[in-house]
Formats: structure tokens, sequence, C-alpha cells
């Protein structure tokens, strides 16, 4: 390999900390959240291994000779020793993971990336509108706010999935919408008998969702398109641009600025991302592939 | 633009060419692996140098879109050419670089970096373009707040010996990009070779201590008035004699403005997606990962490789890839190079070295593609204006 002709072990020097090397976490359960969702829950393997991270940031992970990608951290950022990883089975990485077992060690480096504006949330009323596996970085963000729950004004929960069968964290959704501090409203694309939900697309909750739009901070993660969609219905209810956060998808291969995957115009999401303020993004979410 | 090291310039001096080779000497006896221009299968590439004997004397290349040819000159310049299809990223950003091994073990898996243990490189014949390069390069992979592990072995104690470009090729532009022709900032001993009927020397200047220590080493003396202004007067010259020319100004907003132009279409047309121009450029960076294991499945590796923004998998995401089109992919590569780079690295990223135009199998020039959105931007403000 051409990095191996310039070794010479007479000149050796030291070697420097490496942001390209992976730690090992152990697989305590694989949770199947829906037909091709599950949750991974990770604990370290070193006694003092732990994970400080913020809402919204992620990992990336790596199996063992199948490949490295980036998922976003789903679990409770006041648990740093245990990691949460909700991920959708669609291709050779996530169907490799998919198949691992309690005890199996997966390789983790992060956590990577910007992070939902909680802090910014403190005063307002808070609009987290999700789509599908969407929720999985919210919810983070989500267990903050709930955790301080006095600092914040209204707190609104917009979740949309394909079918019912589609939606994540259901158990734990009940319970929220159970609290009289948080309201929950759901909806699907598609019904089915038994479902007495709303029906349509997680965008037309917006309008009639209970926030004060002069002072409402909004937190949107999905498909990019239903992002597209979101933002505008925000924007038409009176949300100021700047108090409008989404979370972008691209390709990773480091996850730290150097492999030049991910860019959108001059952002580079691993880094300047995945949470962006949407005035700063809005001119190159208009321009079609950019 | 940003400063490798504070180029303290000493006297400058001359090297007769016989004393010329004694310089390579001195830093083959300091240790240095001597990397340099040298002819191979009919192109002037970098590759290890034994010595001065090694180097392309009496070389030149005829660069035109698309073309590149050796001719012989009438004189035995040993820098009388340009830029080959290879850059100095080849060393210090390997097209390959094992990242990581693992090996499976009771536990889960152990895991470590090779180790990078570079010997002490000499760059040898660095242009003034590609020092910019190498600057930038430290800015991209050095500075973050993640930095490239592999580059910083690799760019450590790096000693460079510049040659300024009296000749200028057919498709540079450093000029136009402020790069050139004139090294600035960022060497160890910079050179300004003068051939002339009766004569042939080098107008030295060292930048760095290190530099003054190896010019200490080989035979030279004060430089004159009349070879000083020689010099100067070669660079000068060359400034003016560029293959290619750039307009800068507002080039940024230009490209922002125009990330809907029918140019786009036309020159997506002629592009062959072939990524032949990221590969020789000097400041592309893009890689990708491959993760492998061998046969038995208990030792695992994960290689880092060259990417190139033209492929269409470097922009996959499930559903399929952002850039989909070639016109997109050009645009992007184009826009990076002239637009984005400057609002997330502070310059330019390209450095008017002219590869990507003479290595394109398509002859695609980026001068003349800016050119031509510019030009019909202003025929069209001037078209409503009246
Ligand atoms: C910041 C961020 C957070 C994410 N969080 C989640 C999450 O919480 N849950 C979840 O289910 N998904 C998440 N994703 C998407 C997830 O990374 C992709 O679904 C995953 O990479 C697909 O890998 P695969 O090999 O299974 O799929 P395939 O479709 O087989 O992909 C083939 C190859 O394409 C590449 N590829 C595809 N998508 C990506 C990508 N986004 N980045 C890099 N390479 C890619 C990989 O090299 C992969 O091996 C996130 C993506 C990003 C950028
Ligand atoms: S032009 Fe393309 S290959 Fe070169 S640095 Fe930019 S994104 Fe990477
Ligand atoms: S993922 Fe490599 S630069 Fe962002």
């Amino acid at each position: 390999m051409p990095i191996r002709d310039v070794i010479n072990r007479a000149e050796a020097e030291p070697v420097l900390p490496d942001p390209m090397l992976v730690q090992p976490w152990r697989v305590r359960r694989l949770v199947r959240e829906t037909a091709d969702t599950f949750t991974l829950e990770l604990q370290p393997q070193a006694s003092s291994g732990q994970m400080r991270f913020k809402p919204g940031q992620f990992n990336m992970l790596y199996v063992f000779g199948v490949g490295e990608i980036p998922i976003s951290i789903s679990g409770d950022p006041a648990q740093p020793r245990m990691l949460l990883h909700t991920t959708r089975e669609v291709g050779a990485v996530t169907r490799a993971m998919r198949q691992l077992r309690p005890g199996a060690v997966v390789g983790v480096r992060g956590p990577f990336g910007t992070a939902w504006p909680i802090e910014e949330c403190e005063g307002a009323d808070v609009v987290i509108v999700a789509g599908g596996i969407g929720l999985a970085p919210l919810r983070p963000a989500l267990y903050q706010i709930l955790a301080r729950r006095d600092l914040y004004g209204r707190v609104v929960l917009l979740y949309g999935a394909r079918t019912p069968a589609d939606i994540l964290y259901r158990r734990e959704l009940e319970r929220w919408r159970a609290r009289f501090d948080l309201e929950v409203y759901a909806t699907v694309d598609r019904a089915m008998s038994g479902w007495r939900g709303n029906v349509g697309v997680v965008t037309a909750l917006i309008p009639r969702a209970p926030f004060d739009p002069s002072s409402a901070v909004a937190l949107v993660c999905g498909p990019e398109v239903m992002m597209r969609f979101a933002v505008q219905e925000l924007l038409k209810r009176g949300v100021q641009p700047g108090a409008i956060y989404i979370s972008m998808e691209r390709n990773m291969k480091c996850g730290i600025g150097l492999c030049g995957h991910c860019q959108l115009g001059p952002a580079f999401v691993c880094k300047d991302g995945p949470v962006m303020r949407y005035d700063k993004l809005a001119d190159w979410l208009q321009k079609w592939e950019a | 633009m940003s400063v490798t090291g504070a180029n303290r310039v000493s006297a400058t001096v001359v090297i007769e060419r016989a004393a010329f080779p004694q310089l390579l000497d001195a830093l083959k006896t300091a240790r240095y692996k001597l990397l340099g221009p040298k002819l191979v299968n009919g192109a002037i590439v970098y590759e290890e140098l034994a010595g001065a004997g090694e180097l392309p004397a009496g070389w030149a290349e005829d660069q035109m879109p698309g073309v590149y040819k050796l001719k012989r000159r009438i004189d035995e310049a040993l820098f009388g050419y340009t830029v080959g299809p290879h850059s100095w990223k080849k060393f210090l950003h390997p097209a390959v670089a094992v990242l990581w091994q693992a090996t499976k073990n009771a536990k889960g898996f152990d895991l470590a970096a090779p180790p990078i243990r570079a010997q002490k490189l000499a760059l040898l014949g660095v242009r003034p373009c590609d020092l910019h390069a190498i600057s930038i390069l430290d800015t991209v992979l050095g500075r973050g707040p993640y930095k490239d592990p592999v580059w910083a072995a690799l760019r450590k104690g790096v000693f460079v010996l510049a040659v300024n470009c009296v000749e200028p090729g057919g498709t540079c532009f450093c000029a136009s990009m402020n790069t050139g022709p004139r090294a600035s900032f960022g060497f160890d001993i910079a050179l300004t070779e003068v051939v002339e009927a009766e004569r042939h020397f080098f107008v030295a200047t060292a930048g760095t201590e290190r530099g003054s220590a190896m010019l200490e080493k080989t035979p030279h003396r004060p430089a004159r008035p009349d070879e000083l202004d020689r010099a100067d007067q070669l660079l000068a010259n060359a400034a003016s004699k560029m293959g290619r020319k750039l307009d800068t100004t507002g080039l940024k907003e230009l490209l922002y403005r125009n990330h809907e132009h029918p140019r786009w279409d036309n020159v997506a047309g002629r592009c062959l997606s072939c990524a032949s121009c990221t590969m020789v450029c000097p400041t592309c960076f893009c890689t990708t990962v491959e993760d492998t294991t061998d046969v038995t499945g208990r030792h695992a590796a994960r290689v880092r490789k060259w990417d190139s923004c033209f492929t269409l998998a470097f922009s996959f995401i499930h559903g399929g890839p952002i850039r989909a089109s070639v016109r997109a992919r050009y645009r992007h590569w184009l826009t990076h190079k002239f637009a984005t780079w400057l609002d997330q690295f502070g310059t330019f990223g390209c450095v008017g070295c002219g590869r990507c135009i003479t290595w394109c199998p398509a002859g695609i020039d980026v001068t003349e593609e800016i050119g031509a959105i510019r030009h019909t931007e202003s025929a069209k403000s001037r078209k409503e204006a009246s």
C-alpha cells in the first residue's frame, strides 16, 4: 500500500489520536419496533465507558467486516452509559445490524454533528414535527424537554407514519399522549381497520396544532420532501424562518468533515448539521440536485 | 492566503548549474527521501529520485485542452516544463490508505491503526500553484475540528524546494487565481532557473532556517544585481504568458446566481463523468472507505480511497443519488472549486494549475465554462438594461 512504502521504523513518530478509530460497544438488546425498524441498545465494553451526547447528534456505527453508517442517537441524553439507535432496515449494513445478537460488539464513532436547539426553546412553545423514522433523532430532544418540562411553553408533537403498523415507539407515544403537559397528534397516510386517529400527511396537522407561532421553535425531521412541506406550513402559520430547525440526511463516509460526501452547498452536513436552521439553508433547499 | 511557516527570506544567492546536484545530495545526506519530476511513459510525473541526474533535463510539454505532448527543448533546462498528471497530494494524501485493521477475539474485536512512520520527504520542483494547493489541503485536512491523522503524519517536516515558473503552460492560469508564477510562501528554498546561451544558473532564496542550512551545504555565491534583474524579468514576462485567463471578480456570487443556467446542460452533453479532473486536481480531497474481511472472516480492515464527486455512488442515500444527472455533478464540482470552497475554507479550491483542462478527455476547460456563464449573464443584463 502506498502509505506503507513511506514507513521507516528508524524514524518512528508517536501515533496521533485518531478520529477514524471506532470504540467497541456491546449489544444488550435488539428491540423490534415495527416490521422494518429495530432499536439497538448498546452498552460500553469498558466499565468506565460512556458517551455524553446532545439530542440530534449521530454516531457512525460499524458492523464487523460489513460497513459503517451514520445513525442518530435515539436514547436519553441523561443516560450516557446506554446508547439507543433506532434503525430502518434498507440495505447491506442495516440488514447486518438487524441480525446482531445480544453480546455482539459493534464499533462506534461519535457523537458527531449539531444538536437540536433545546436551550433556545426555553420559554417558548415547542413544535416537533416527525415523519417515519424521523422520530428517532427527535426522541432525545423530547426526553430532555420532558425532564425539565417547566422550562418550556406548550409542547406539541406531530407525528406521521405510513400506516398504523409503522408507528414507532407506540407504547411510549401512548404514555406521552396521556400526559396533560404534552400534546401528541399522530396521523397515518393509509389507515387500517381499528385506526381511529387522523388519516393524511403530517403536514396537514400543522395549521390547527395548538401553539403560538410568534414564539414557537419548530424541530422537524423526516424525509426531505416531508420537511420541505412542513416548513412551508410552519411559515404559513407565522413561525419565524430562524426558529425552524431541520435535520438533513446526506451520504456520509467520515462524519467529521474530511471525506467531502455530505456537502450541501457550502455546508458539510456532518459537522454543520445534521440539525440546521432553516433560514440558513433555505436558498440551497430550493436548488435542485445541489 | 494562509502562510505555512514564517518565510524568513535570507539573502538571495546564485547556484551554478554544475553545483545544483549538490543541493539534492545535501538533502539526501540529511536523510530526506527525494521526490520530484521524472519522465515516465511519456509524461513527467512525481516519483522518488536518486539525484539530480533523474530530472527531465531538456524536456517540455505542449498542453492544451485534452492534449499533453512531450517535446525536446532547445536547451537543457532542468525545470523547463510545468505540471503533469500527478500532484503532490499523492504523497501526502495517498490514493489508498489503511485506516485500521481489526481482529476478532473472544470479547469482540481488537482494532488498531497501522503505524504511519514517514521518512522525511523532500518535494523537489514544487510549482507556486502547487504550494497553494498544499496549503489549501493543510486547511481542509489539518485544521478542522477533526484532523486527518494520515495527512498530519505525512505532512509533518516535509521539505519543500519550490521552482518559480518562467514558462507557464498552455492551460495554466495561476496569474488569474493569484497563486503564481512566483512562490511567495510555503517553501524552504525557492529557485528561479535561468538558462542563457552561455550560462545556466539558479537564483535561490531560502524561506526557512532549514532551507538556508541546505543552501549552506551547496556551493553558492551572492547574487549580482544583473542576475536578480534577469530572474525578475523572466517572472514578470511569465505572468503575461499564461495559456488561460479567468476573471474571478464576483465569481462566487456569479455561480450562486446561476445554479440554473443552460450552460450546465451544454457541458453535461460533453462531460463523460469520468472523474479524471478530480484525480489530477491537486486540491480534490474527497475519499470513500471500503470495509473488507479476509476469507476466515476474522480479520477486517477499513481502507480509505480517493473518491470523486463525478460518480453516482458519491451522493447515494437510501432512495437514490442526490446528484443523479451529469449536469448536477459537473455543476457541483465547479461550484465547489470556485464558490462554496470560499464559504467553507476562505479560499478558492482552484489554484489555476490547468491539470483538469489538459487531462479532460473531452477537453472541457473550466475557464471557458465559467466565461460562458459570465458572458451570457452580462449579455442578458445588457439586454435588460437597454
Ligand atoms: C446524520 C444521519 C442520521 C441518520 N439517522 C438514521 C437513523 O436514526 N435511523 C435510520 O434508520 N437511518 C438513519 N440514517 C440513514 C442511514 O444512514 C442509511 O439508511 C444507511 O446508511 C443505509 O445503509 P445500508 O447499507 O443499510 O443501505 P444501502 O441502501 O444498502 O446502502 C448502500 C450503501 O450506500 C451507502 N449509504 C446509503 N445511505 C447512506 C448515508 N446516509 N450515508 C452514508 N452512506 C450511505 C452506504 O455505504 C451503504 O453501505 C441517517 C443518516 C444520516 C446522514
Ligand atoms: S470538487 Fe468534488 S471531488 Fe473535488 S473536493 Fe469538491 S466534492 Fe470532492
Ligand atoms: S461525512 Fe465526510 S465530510 Fe461529512
